[in-house]
């Protein structure tokens, strides 16, 4: 199951979140936080797994933008960083070349 | 999930076409688009300028005030709502509750445009989340969308519903949602499929009726549709796999379909085709082949051909042959799939991408359980992993580890589990490896000192968050101790001395629990330690007493410690200190303690008595019915007070007393004050003194009545253990682990590595043979020779600590008791019956005088049943049925001692000799019963089995008919203990020998403990013939098999009914050929077995219970084609079950 879906630049700024089981605000901002810290510390020559919690971190870094998705245990964690990476194409594609602007500036049309 | 998403996403770009066609800017790219949402644009912008968080708190909170006073002006149109409503997105996203616009969101869902709605349903779907009330407000919408002809708008109500909506209301959509299913475009009909997937995750239940229209699905000549059907299948299967075997046919040939390539184009990615497809079916094919070799069989082909196409260099491939490689090795093996998955895994772990490494690892701790050879043949790569800077990897290394713990290498994988607890400071991670680390440490003992010293490790480090069982686990193995006295006393000699010596440093920190577990071993086992005075001790618990940090739950802890030490020394200056000290402190609870002990230490001889040595595993006797306090009780009544009742008898008052005011919307006309006569009877004295002398007779059986209050203090901190498994039985000691702390060189010689390993150790560096030297250390015992018998789990012979339960003996005595109690009350009629019972069989002797003693208690009127706490704890809910339930207790007095008097021995004789094919003996072959069905056969027995329907139980009849020309002896048959069902009498049943070319048979009364639709029972039988043979064999069981009708009348019914509290409404509609409601009730009651209470009009009342008491009422009403069904029950899952068999049954006929 996949728990939530984040774009966070290395700033920390959100750009995009969606969550797939309730958490309440303020929680939220705390967990994009810590999330954002965890995947930063972290090198290119680490794997793109992350434990956080009682659940698993997948994450993948383009240019300055990081796009993290939580999932449990029952998932795979391969699978999930492909979808991450067919997310991104599908946003290439939609706005012919895609950018952390495009991002921020079209909220709603990324909530599809 | 991650499919849902794909699907999306595949489609993505023909969606938006169709969606945004007003939407330009968009698309147009450029500056086109920034300028459109240009407010949006300006407030990120300024945003992004900012450089603190509290500017940008300042900015948001202007923006919202702003944007507050918009959309609750009455002038603001839905264009610029829609506007203001993405700014709201994207305030929340940043964290600022915006709870004020959740409204307007819903409105805009409401009352838009197409565009406007759409961003209406985003924002709700982004704000709310799935119990917030203000849901409920959008049903209405959804349903207008739902019946719209206009796609777009069908395609975002769906969207809508299977991403949130409010559990209740799933009935109102749930036919509109249904019609889609056969809706022309294949969008939405997948929308839909997807829809009626959220409502199976939040209420399976409702959508159980519609099962064969999710088959349609998967066979839909869309992908995406039948893509989107394979989530609820998964589910299912999960839940149980059994009832899904047939489709593993259709699951084969979709797979081999989508490896093939046979799907559209769109639906690749990277030119694998729809790998998360893949994924999802491998993984339900895993599900369907676990531990069935006939369904596995099916799946071999298709496996070993995506393990073949899946050789393309690509992450999705390899995601794809992790899961491969999963199913594989969970389903019945075979060994060339076996093979070749292990060679998948070797490519994985010995990839140098770190991503494929972590994969490799994740696969082998998987797999590692059936093949351990596969990790001696990674050994190496393991040990580099395991000092891999990469922490996530050496995380997955120890859980690896965990994994092939034994005997033999415990000491060494603890040590590195505990260097890694040492350095990781994220709560969960402690937390999980610290229950880890005791597991093994407590599983694989080497010796006492390590034992302890591990454990130290494990307290300190683990602290306060780790799981409270980990100190009790310990605690309790120090208590119980093992087979050996001797052994046991040193090892709690090593505890006191260690922690003694942890005591000395005068600043250490220790965790709370960590102080916990030390001061109750001190205060049980310090004088163990000849050499040690207690004066040494005392001093150290009294200064820890006077720290800060520690909390006052600890205190009390070692307050107790000190209590229990002062009560085996003779006089101690400490203690009177500590007394002095703690006798005017702030906390009561403390005080409370030093007064005690005071007191205690006045009276020596009460203190030993209280306080004996080494007793902790003694069951102490508690007087649960407060029998010391009557007296007290008593002397309140004379002077006047209100006698006690109990919670439900108030609530139950109180809601009659309601009930005169506040009518039910109910046609019916029943009396509404529930009877009076009930009431005041249980409020009669006679009753309470009844419940005095019984009380007291369990008093009788010695309590200490006099010190209750210093009991309820040592109670807290003995807690649980009073209940505590004693030592029974335990392992032979003999087989000790050898213990490996010796370390590398000897270990690797008893290791036998492999033998081209120990060819490469000569030209190797320093390095690389301390390396090998630790993996000989952490894979002994895996080796060949060693066998897989020594792996983890099924080693046991290793296991020093092994706990029996002592559970079955304290229920012995409690139901002991029980029977005294019953035999007590020597009034009521059916005591009579209750000692031939007794000589009957002694295997149901408790069951029967459980029921006994609740029929018993009925018919001296409930006064008796509210009193006595005892009874009152068995009567359960049957009290509540007051009245109704005479009839009913006649009927358990009668029928219940018929049914069970066949004793084993009896059966034998009645079935000596009946022909081949099994036939019901005659007395069971006049009550309704099913066909007898074969369950299972071999060469030399086949089983068949029926069910006959008595009054009062399922009475399950297995036939056993020996097909060989010899006799059998010694059959057994065995039932497993089922989740749901539970089996009267034994689980097991021995037939000494059948004849050759002969049937017998045995029975087993089955009653429903959990309610469930359905469920299986399973169960085996063994027998020797040439050898020791085993049959396993299972039954499924409906819920329906422990319906019968419940007789009443209607003013019953109608008491009953208002003091039920669980209920549930459906509609559900009739079809043509039932459209009166005496038709319905009709099939109602001839497939349902429920029993026709009364009919007026267009109502219908009917009754039926649950094996064996749990009743549950029916309303229904019909109206314009409608069927309205309403169910009370005390259980609050029966109502649940029955729906789904009345829709199942409705739609049926």
């Amino acid at each position: 199951m996949i728990k939530f879906f984040l774009m966070v630049n290395k700033q920390g700024q959100t750009r995009l979140s969606r969550y797939y089981e309730h958490v309440e605000i303020n929680k939220r901002t705390m967990l994009e936080a810590e999330v954002i810290k965890k995947c930063l510390s972290r090198s290119k020559d680490q794997c793109s797994f992350i434990e956080y919690k009682d659940f698993k971190l997948v994450y993948r870094q383009y240019a300055a933008l990081f796009v993290v998705v939580g999932i449990n245990e029952t998932e795979n964690e391969m699978a999930v960083y492909e979808l991450i990476h067919n997310f991104v194409e599908v946003l290439d594609k939609y706005f012919s070349r895609v950018s952390e602007l495009d991002v921020s500036f079209s909220v709603s049309e990324f909530h599809l | 999930m991650s499919d849902v998403v794909e699907r999306t996403l595949s489609v993505l770009p023909g969606l938006l076409g169709q969606h945004e066609p007003g939407d330009g800017p968009g698309r147009a790219g450029g500056p086109g688009r920034v300028s459109a949402t240009s407010r949006l644009g300006s407030l990120i912008r300024s945003i992004t300028a900012l450089t603190s968080k509290h500017e940008e708190e300042k900015l948001i909170q202007q923006e919202l005030t702003s944007l507050k006073a918009t959309v609750s002006a009455p002038t603001t149109t839905l264009r610029l709502m829609k506007e203001c409503m993405v700014r709201l997105i994207y305030c929340e996203m940043l964290g600022y509750e915006s709870s004020f616009g959740y409204i307007h969101a819903i409105k805009l869902a409401q009352q838009g445009n197409l565009l406007e709605k759409r961003v209406g349903y985003l924002a709700v779907s982004l704000f709310l989340h799935e119990n917030h009330e203000l849901l409920l407000l959008l049903v209405n919408t959804v349903v207008k969308d739902l019946q719209s002809t206009n796609l777009v708008e069908v395609c975002m109500a769906l969207t809508v519903v299977s991403q949130i909506f409010p559990r209740e209301m799933i009935p109102a959509v749930l036919p509109l949602i249904e019609d889609k299913l056969q809706h022309s475009k294949e969008i939405i009909r997948r929308k839909a499929v997807q829809a009626l997937y959220k409502f199976y995750l939040i209420a399976p239940n409702q959508v159980q009726h519609i099962h064969d229209k999710f088959r349609k699905a998967l066979c839909d000549r869309d992908a995406g549709v039948m893509a989107a059907s394979l989530h609820i299948y998964l589910q299912m299967i999960k839940e149980n796999s059994s009832g899904y075997k047939d489709l593993t046919g259709s699951f084969v040939t979709i797979l081999k379909q989508v490896v093939g390539g046979k799907l559209p184009i769109d639906f690749n990615y990277h030119s694998v085709p729809a790998p998360w497809l893949q994924i999802q079916l491998l993984r339900i094919l895993g599900l369907l082949g676990k531990d069935d070799p006939r369904t596995s069989e099916l799946m071999y082909d298709v496996l070993d051909e995506s393990l073949r196409r899946a050789e393309i260099n690509h992450n999705i491939t390899y995601a794809i042959l992790f899961e491969c490689v999963q199913t594989i090795y969970t389903i019945h093996p075979k060994s060339e799939l076996l093979e070749k998955a292990a060679k998948c895994i070797g490519k994985f772990v010995l990839s140098p991408k770190i991503n494929l490494k972590y994969l490799g690892l994740k696969a082998l701790t998987y797999v590692i359980q059936q093949d351990p050879n596969l990790a001696l043949q990674h050994q190496m790569t393991i040990i580099e992993c395991l000092d891999h800077p990469d922490p996530i990897i050496k995380r997955e290394t120890l859980e690896l580890l965990y994994r092939i713990t034994n005997g033999q290498n415990v000491t060494v994988i603890v040590q590195k589990m505990l260097d890694y607890l040492k350095e990781s400071k994220e709560e969960y991670a402690v937390i999980n490896l610290a229950g880890k680390i005791a597991e093994l440490a407590e599983k694989y003992v080497p010796d006492n000192e390590w034992f302890i010293q591990t454990m130290n490790a494990v307290f300190s480090v683990g602290g306060d968050i780790m799981h409270p069982d980990i100190p009790n686990n310990f605690l309790r193995l120090l208590a119980e101790g093992f087979d050996d006295g001797k052994e046991d006393d040193q090892l709690r000699m090593y505890a006191v001395q260690s922690y003694l010596v942890l005591l000395e440093e005068e600043d250490a920190l220790y965790p709370q629990k960590f102080l916990q577990v030390m001061s109750w071993v001190l205060g049980e086992y310090s004088s163990l330690v000849t050499d040690t005075d207690p004066e040494v001790i005392l001093p150290k618990l009294h200064s820890l007493l006077r720290k800060t940090y520690v909390t006052f739950e600890t205190k009390v802890w070692i307050m107790a410690a000190v209590t229990k030490i002062a009560s085996r020394t003779s006089c101690s200056k400490t203690v009177d200190n500590l007394i002095e000290d703690f006798s005017n402190s702030l906390d009561t609870c403390m005080r409370q303690y030093a007064f005690e002990l005071k007191h205690l230490c006045e009276d020596k001889a009460l203190m030993k008595s209280l306080l004996p040595f080494d007793a902790s595993c003694k069951d102490m006797v508690v007087d649960a019915s407060l029998s010391f306090l009557d007296g007290f009780v008593a002397e309140g009544l004379g002077r006047g007070a209100a006698p006690y009742k109990p919670h439900h008898q108030r609530q139950e008052e109180k809601l009659s007393q309601e009930k005169a005011l506040n009518f039910e919307p109910y046609g019916l006309s029943f009396a509404s004050s529930v009877s009076s006569s009930g009431v005041t009877g249980r409020q009669s004295p006679t009753g309470l003194s009844f419940g005095s002398d019984t009380s007291g007779n369990s008093a009788e059986k010695g309590h200490k009545e006099t010190n209750t209050l210093k009991l309820e203090g040592v109670r807290k901190l003995w807690g649980k253990e009073g209940y505590l498994p004693k030592k029974e039985n335990k392992v032979g000691k003999e087989n000790e682990p050898q213990t490996v702390s010796c370390g590398g060189l000897l270990a690797g010689q008893v290791g036998d590595p492999p033998a081209s390993l120990s060819d490469q150790v000569a030209s190797l560096s320093e390095e690389f043979k301390e390396k090998q030297q630790l993996a000989s250390t952490l894979f002994i015992g895996l080796g060949s020779n060693a066998g897989v018998s020594l792996m983890g789990k099924a080693d046991t012979a290793t296991q020093k600590f092994k706990r029996k339960s002592k559970i079955n003996e304290t229920q012995n005595s409690e139901e002991a008791s029980d029977f005294q109690n019953s035999a007590a009350l020597d009034f009521g009629p059916l005591i009579d019956t209750v000692p031939i019972n007794m000589e009957d069989c002694e295997g149901s002797i408790h069951t029967r005088l459980r029921k006994a003693s609740l029929c018993s208690s009925d018919t001296v009127e409930d006064n008796l049943a509210f009193e006595t706490p005892q009874s009152l704890k068995k009567s359960g809910l049957d009290d509540r049925l007051s009245d109704s339930r005479l009839s009913q207790s006649s009927l358990f007095a009668d029928s219940n001692i018929e049914i069970f008097q066949p004793s084993p021995s009896a059966q034998c004789e009645r079935a000596s000799k009946t022909p081949l094919v099994p036939s019901l003996p005659e007395e069971l072959e006049e009550l309704t019963h099913s066909e007898v069905v074969e369950l299972c056969q071999s060469d030399a027995l086949s089983l068949y089995s029926c069910k006959v329907w008595t009054d009062d139980s399922l009475l399950l009849t297995v036939f056993v008919s020996n097909k060989t020309s010899s006799a059998l002896h010694a059959v057994n048959l065995v039932f497993e203990e089922a989740e749901h069902f539970q089996i009267l009498e034994s689980l097991t049943y021995r037939f000494p020998v059948i004849e050759a070319q002969s049937v017998e048979h045995c029975q087993k009364c089955v009653w429903m403990d959990g309610v469930c639709t359905q469920g299986i029972l399973s169960g085996s039988i063994n027998y020797q013939s040439e050898m020791e043979t085993c049959l396993e064999f299972s039954v499924t069981l409906s819920l329906l098999d422990f319906i019968r009708p419940m007789e009443m009348t209607t003013e019953d019914f109608g008491k009953l009914w208002l003091s039920l509290s669980n209920d549930v409404k459906q509609n559900i509609k009739m079809s043509s050929s039932q459209d009166s409601l005496s038709a319905a009730l009709n099939t109602l009651q001839q497939k349902l077995k429920l029993h026709v209470v009364d009919v007026i009009g267009n109502e219908g009342i009917l009754a039926c219970q649950l094996l064996p008491s749990v009743p549950c009422l029916l309303h229904c009403r019909t109206h314009s084609g409608m069927l309205a069904l309403w169910f009370r029950s005390p259980c609050s899952a029966l109502p649940d079950g029955l729906l789904y068999q009345c829709q199942k049954v409705m739609e049926e006929s």
